[in-house]
């Protein structure tokens, strides 16, 4: 007994460590999508997986072809025309990062918007899709669809599984790109045993995993972002892609000069 | 740490068989000690825990926050699922083995399908709550950046397929999924109990045969409008028969297992390393430590499927416990306690209110877009209306036994005795 409170106690502790939240008042609206503080912890950015077609491609001043292969959460829509949407949307606010963190690469991001279609569905197209665009890179967003149509857990692992197996076959790195956190429809999507599965494959393939849950709801702990609220705009969703893209570059500059190359 | 449990280790042995041997005096068929005023012999230690499960099961349904960091899964493998589907075993085995026993099969399968009638109202009775919260939300929330999480609103176009799917449980929005889990163990518990009343053992048996089947051959129960029940049925089925097993005897039997200081270190190492595996999800900077062999083998831990990690956990939590916690360890009649206690006297009345409340808090949080502070303030008053309601029932039942005509209390108690079997 006396050991179990112990444990309560040191991880209680260690969680008050980790989630200290000054929960700050809602951020003025701005008319301009200025770019949010959006701190990010480290944890979140780095792991032990690589992209080393990407830094080859970095190495050489080739020009780098990103893929993001994803459903509807990968867009945004800002009412502004779909230029200024897609631009808008995480995807394009990572080319823009990019291009600024690589001025002597040419910096592509395409989308392809797979809306509706589970991993499974997605998986048997995505040799097709490598083949027909040539990416040095392929960003695959999944997990949401499957765990709205709560799909047994292990199918999608398969289908992940075979996705990824699919796209290295194919020749190009692979970043998985896990569901959003969305706390309104919390007590209606369960999306755990998703999150799980890739971090799974993730693990299994020795792929990165950029973990965009966590990092939504650590923004959404800290106060960054309000993701509960109602508003009708489009002014928090173009904050939020803003920081997701941002987040994202780093993530991949991170997976493409793994450290003990920096140091030589 | 040595030394504390070597003190421990000692008298309680002794004193723990005496209780586990009373209890399966009490439990064992035909043995002429049995009492008939069923509340003075009440096993208080269940429904402490069951209690205790509810709570946690609470918290755990809310958005994550500060009482999140009490609830044992964040320890280990195994939740308050477990807690909560092995003592309505045990229980509803107590009782309903009795009036087999007492009454005959047909008048217990009788007093079963009642039981079971009425958690399946309050299951319509929550997802009709449950429609009411998620429309609200459908007409009132429009924010661009979830409009595919939105989604899932989709079956409200249907309206009539998904309430006669939600009639034959085929249908569960999450955080409802225990309730179907449990109408369907308790509709096959007239069969559980004729049964471990021939063989308890074998029972048992085709209870682990069946578990392991399921994992062979990957039984499960499909869902509207797509993918599998939450809790498969065929492999919980094992926690509930277990529970069963026990009360029909089966703790007795193990009272010797139990006893002994290496299933004491067994357990207690079991759940260091899970508790250790549990860190290196929440400290992800800790995971560089954990083998990759050992994650290959392990990972995913499944919930729907109860995988033996959950389970053996849970074991090892309910040794301890049952080591550690007397059955008159004098802090059951404590008045601290006595929320706990009689939540878990209520189960299925407490179990729908919390499910109810955790829809209600989530509902507060959204309006209000509050804070931690809030988050805090909404669990401790979940709490404390779900024990006032607890004292509310008990206070009801209690003076309508006494007012009540006193021949019909006698089999009217067993039911209640059962603290919502």
């Amino acid at each position: 007994m006396k050991f179990v409170s112990g444990a309560i106690l040191s991880v209680s502790l260690l969680a008050g460590f980790l989630a200290v939240v000054p929960a700050r008042a809602e951020d003025p609206p701005s008319p301009t999508p200025t770019p949010a503080a959006c701190e990010v912890p480290d944890y979140l950015l780095s792991g032990d997986n690589v992209l080393p077609k990407v830094a080859e491609v970095i190495k050489a001043g080739a020009p780098l072809n990103i893929l993001v292969v994803g459903s509807r959460s990968s867009t945004i829509n800002v009412g502004a025309g779909a230029n200024a949407s897609e631009a808008a949307a995480y995807p394009g606010q990572l080319q823009a990062a990019l291009k600024a963190k690589l001025p002597s690469n040419e910096v592509n991001v395409s989308i392809e918007i797979q809306p509706k279609k589970t991993a499974e569905e997605v998986a048997s197209g995505l040799s097709k899709l490598v083949e027909s665009k040539k990416p040095t890179l392929v960003i695959w967003q999944t997990g949401t669809v499957d765990a709205m149509r709560s799909v047994d857990p292990d199918d999608f692992r398969t289908a992940v599984d075979e996705g990824v197996v699919a796209l290295r076959d194919a020749g190009t790195d692979v970043i998985l790109l896990n569901p959003q956190y969305s706390p309104r429809t919390e007590s209606m999507i369960s999306a755990s045993p998703y999150l799980d599965n890739m971090r799974v494959v993730a693990q299994d393939h020795e792929v990165p995993l950029f973990d965009r849950f966590a990092l939504m709801k650590t923004w959404s702990e800290s106060g960054e972002f309000d993701l509960f609220t109602a508003v009708h705009g489009a002014e928090l969703a173009k904050r939020v892609h803003n920081c997701l893209g941002r987040a994202l570059s780093e993530f991949i500059m991170a997976a493409a000069h793994p450290k003990p190359a920096q140091e030589n | 740490m040595t030394s504390v449990a070597d003190q421990i280790s000692g008298p309680p042995l002794a004193a723990e068989a005496g209780v586990v041997a009373r209890e399966a005096l009490l439990a064992q068929p035909g043995a002429p000690a049995i009492a008939r005023p069923v509340a003075a012999e009440r096993e208080l230690r269940l429904d402490l825990f069951r209690g205790l499960a509810l709570w946690l099961i609470f918290i755990d349904h809310l958005p994550q926050n500060l009482l999140t960091w009490l609830t044992i899964r964040n320890y280990g493998f195994s939740d308050a699922t477990e807690i909560f589907i092995f003592i309505s075993g045990y229980t509803a085995s107590f009782v309903y083995g009795r009036a087999m026993r007492d009454a005959g099969f047909v008048v217990a399968t009788a007093r079963i399908l009642r039981r079971v009638w009425q958690i399946y109202v309050a299951h319509v009775f929550l997802f009709t709550i449950f429609l009411a919260e998620i429309s609200y939300v459908a007409t009132s929330f429009e924010n661009p950046l979830y409009t595919e999480e939105m989604g899932i609103m989709d079956f409200l176009k249907e309206p009539d397929v998904t309430i006669v799917q939600a009639l034959l449980l085929r249908f569960r929005p999450v955080n409802m999924d225990v309730l179907p889990l449990y109408i369907v163990l308790m509709l096959f518990l007239p069969v559980i109990l004729w049964l471990m009343r021939r063989s308890a053992d074998l029972t048992l048996g085709l209870s682990v045969l069946l578990y392991a089947a399921t994992w062979e051959f990957d039984l499960y129960l499909s869902a509207y409008p797509n993918g599998f029940w939450a809790f498969n049925p065929f492999a919980w089925q094992l926690l509930f028969v277990f529970g069963a097993w026990c009360a029909q005897g089966g703790a007795q039997r193990m009272s010797r297992i139990l006893a002994s200081p290496i299933t004491l270190w067994i357990c207690f190492a079991y759940l260091l390393f899970a508790f250790l595996v549990t860190l290196t999800w929440y400290v992800p900077q800790l995971s560089h430590f954990m083998p990759r062999r050992l994650e290959q083998w392990m990972y995913p831990i499944s919930k729907t499927d109860l995988d033996v990690l959950r389970f053996a956990h849970f074991l090892a939590l309910a040794a301890i416990t049952v080591r550690f916690l007397p059955k008159d360890w004098p802090g059951l009649k404590s008045p601290w306690l006595r929320p706990l206690i009689l939540c878990g006297q209520h189960s299925l009345e407490i179990f729908c209110l919390g499910v109810f409340l955790a829809f209600a808090g989530h509902f507060v949080l959204a309006e209000l877009s509050g804070g931690t502070g809030l988050h805090f303030i909404i669990s401790i008053s979940g709490i404390l209306i779900m024990s006032a309601a607890a004292w509310l029932f008990s206070w009801y039942k209690h003076s309508a036994d006494k007012s009540g005509s006193k021949a019909k209390a006698t089999s009217g108690n067993a039911d209640l005795a059962g603290g919502g079997a």
